[in-house]
């Protein structure tokens, strides 16, 4: 589960990590009062979308007067903002950032993460922060510093300290690294974190180091236990076929395909997606029925799939297990009937009651066409989905 | 032969009078699995299944000599049951809940190294040594006894991979779903070293995915270790850089654990990659002539 920026921060100065001072605004009224209780001219005002690259795509514009501001605000809010790691859509914009300008002598990087091949947290910062962190570490590795936590022990000032002079840190500076490090480890710990991000972390005029931008993501494995958290999620910022089908216990992936697909299993989804591209076809989701598989989940996830006017044909592919291939049949069955579905269904049932499956398909009377294995199943649906296009 | 589970095994599940724990294990009783027992704590003394329950895993093993769990309790509490089995002595723990914290299997790891236990998964469909010994979610009706070992990380696909070489008339020695968890217990390199030493098994089928390194660290293994043909199916090149795919482990990140970067790793190591998920049988059918 992603953060918003703001709600990152607050994380971060609870825990006493020093961050700029400012508050979220919801409209230009509100934007006017925070900008009055900040003081001073100047303000930044930041966009609050769960994508980066913000700043490139003008979401984020530093103000001189109340006027400009007001200005600057009403622009933002109800547009959508589209970034490098957005879709073509952008992300909405109902929220903005509003903070006091900050004045800076160097922008460092500083992350926290679980690293899954050594199975521990652990620490990267550069001294080149302020760009894109991937590009660095392609092209000078050297430069990227790393320290590894041991989950007994926890994080030690010996290794903020390695940091800290290898980053060219020195004085205060070098305690100041300490303290915002063993804070972020202290709330990776307390709140599920699967990542904290400062890009950049700022040394400023005065010396000291800021929290300038602040990137936070939750383990949704842990939500259920933060629940705090748990009600800082934005809905807004998913894809609204992606938070339905979340709200059905479903796992589903917009993409750009004309193919749709219902599958159980993340793997076998995967490998469905993969296989229509080999057949020449381009796959329009990524979806996940799960294991526990219901008639009415079958039925929701094929309305979602209706509900991308790009798909020109449907996919199923079901490798029963737990999931019995009678009930999915009798869910296709029903929302074919519920929906009324104009286009190309093709059904492969494999595994438990597979033969009952099939055999209720044939007997529903519906224009749907059963493939016997994988490939079959894959060819098929390309044919007809091109079928559609002539 | 197969490899950590067989006729011998003795199985208690952990979990068992839930409604996963039940039904999973009336399958594997159904399946010929010596399930000998079950724990629910504050249930000791019941019996469910015609099989005893007990409070704690300590109480399970000294009255069944249990060898093995299949664990089916909810995400919260089971880090708890994964480390309470091993200090119970079980040698293999199976542990198929899925969405447990990260952080939680942080901890379990670090606290297995103290341990002789195995652990498989979490998040994963379990493990099968055909006509013997059934711990997991799989459908048994599918599998053979073979020649063929498969170690994947998603569990749908490790039925796809079963189902062809059932077909083919190759079966399978042992299947191991290791679970798409970016931390969890048993790896590929386990599963291939186990595999290459098994004298039943002659050929391996691997299915990676997606994200993380596992699959180019098993390359390099295989390279160096690993004398029987192995055939590999990687799921995900169609999948969007940065997006989430269901399972926490299949995340590109960074550009690394790409689906053509694990392929080109495993054909250097030579290994018989296949595009097609179809083909997994078919090529090793073709490999092993």
């Amino acid at each position: 589960m992603n953060l918003h920026e703001y709600q990152s921060k607050s994380l971060l100065a609870t825990a006493g990590v020093p961050v700029p001072t400012g508050k979220p605004a919801f409209s230009v009224s509100e934007a006017l009062a925070v900008a009055e209780e900040l003081g001073g001219e100047d303000w930044i005002v930041k966009a609050q979308v769960h994508a980066g690259g913000r700043g490139k795509a003008g979401g984020v514009k530093p103000v001189h007067g109340r006027e400009s501001l007001e200005q600057v605000v009403d622009q933002l809010l109800g547009t959508r903002l589209v970034t490098a790691q957005t879709g073509a859509d952008g992300q909405p914009v109902d929220r903005l950032l509003i903070e006091s300008p900050v004045a800076i002598e160097h922008e460092y990087y500083l992350a926290s993460l679980v690293d899954r091949s050594l199975g521990r947290m652990v620490f990267v910062a550069s001294a080149e922060g302020g760009m894109d962190i991937e590009e660095v570490a392609a092209r000078t590795p050297e430069k990227i510093l790393r320290a590894v936590v041991d989950p007994v022990a926890g994080l030690q000032a010996y290794q903020c300290r390695e940091f800290a002079f290898a980053l060219g840190l020195h004085g205060t500076q070098v305690g100041a690294l300490t303290r915002i490090m063993l804070a972020i480890h202290g709330l990776f710990q307390q709140r599920d974190l699967s990542l904290v991000e400062i890009n950049p972390l700022a040394r400023t005029a005065d010396g000291g180091l800021l929290a300038l931008d602040a990137k936070i993501n939750v383990d949704d494995n842990a939500v259920f236990r933060q629940k705090q958290i748990e009600e800082w999620r934005d809905p807004t910022q998913e894809d609204a076929k992606e938070h339905k089908a979340h709200q059905f216990g479903l796992n589903y992936v917009a993409l750009d395909g004309e193919i749709g697909c219902m599958v159980n299993g993340a793997g076998l989804a995967m490998a469905t997606m993969d296989l229509i591209q080999l057949h020449g076809g381009s796959p329009a989701n990524f979806l996940d029925v799960g294991g526990g598989t219901t008639t009415d989940k079958v039925a929701e996830a094929l309305k979602i799939i209706l509900s991308d006017a790009k798909v020109k044909a449907i996919l199923v592919n079901i490798f029963g297990g737990i999931v019995r291939c009678d009930l999915i049949a009798e869910g296709i069955i029903a929302a074919v009937r519920d929906v009324g579905i104009s286009i190309p269904v093709v059904v492969r049932l494999e595994g438990t009651n597979a033969d009952r499956g099939r055999e209720l398909l044939e007997q529903s009377g519906l224009a749907i066409v059963a493939a016997t294995g994988l490939a079959d199943a894959a060819a098929k649906v390309v044919a007809a989905s091109q079928g559609v296009q002539q | 032969m197969s490899i950590l589970v067989d006729r011998n095994t003795k199985v208690i599940c952990q979990g068992f009078t839930g409604k996963q724990g039940s039904f999973h294990s009336e399958q594997a009783l159904a399946y010929g699995t010596q399930l000998v027992g079950g724990v629910t704590p504050g249930k000791g003394g019941q019996t469910h299944l015609d099989r005893p329950v007990f409070d704690t895993v300590r109480a399970a093993v000294s009255e069944t000599a249990a060898d093995a769990s299949m664990i089916y309790v909810p995400a919260a509490f089971a880090a708890d049951s994964i480390l309470e089995a091993a200090a119970a002595g079980i040698r293999v723990i199976v542990c198929i809940t899925e969405g447990i914290p990260v952080l939680d299997m942080l901890k379990v790891k670090v606290a297995l190294a103290h341990h002789d236990a195995v652990l498989i998964g979490p998040n994963c469909p379990g493990i099968i040594t055909p006509g013997e010994c059934k711990i997991g979610i799989m459908p048994g009706a599918i599998h053979r006894p073979g020649r063929i070992g498969i170690v994947s990380r998603s569990g749908t696909l490790t039925y796809e991979a079963v189902n062809q070489t059932s077909e083919s008339g190759l079966g399978q020695s042992t299947c191991v779903g290791i679970g798409g968890d970016p931390i969890h217990g048993l790896g590929f390199i386990d599963c291939l070293r186990a595999f290459e030493d098994d004298p039943q098994t002659e050929g391996i089928i691997m299915v990676g995915e997606i994200g993380g390194e596992a699959e180019e660290a098993a390359a390099a293994y295989i390279r160096d270790h690993v004398s029987k043909p192995v055939v590999a199916y990687i799921a995900g090149v169609t999948a969007p850089r940065g997006k989430r795919m269901g399972h926490a482990g299949a995340v590109i990140a960074g550009g690394k654990g790409t689906a053509e970067e694990k392929y080109r790793a495993l054909e250097s190591a030579g290994v018989h990659t296949v595009r097609s998920p179809a083909e997994m049988g078919a090529r090793m059918r073709q490999v092993l002539g």
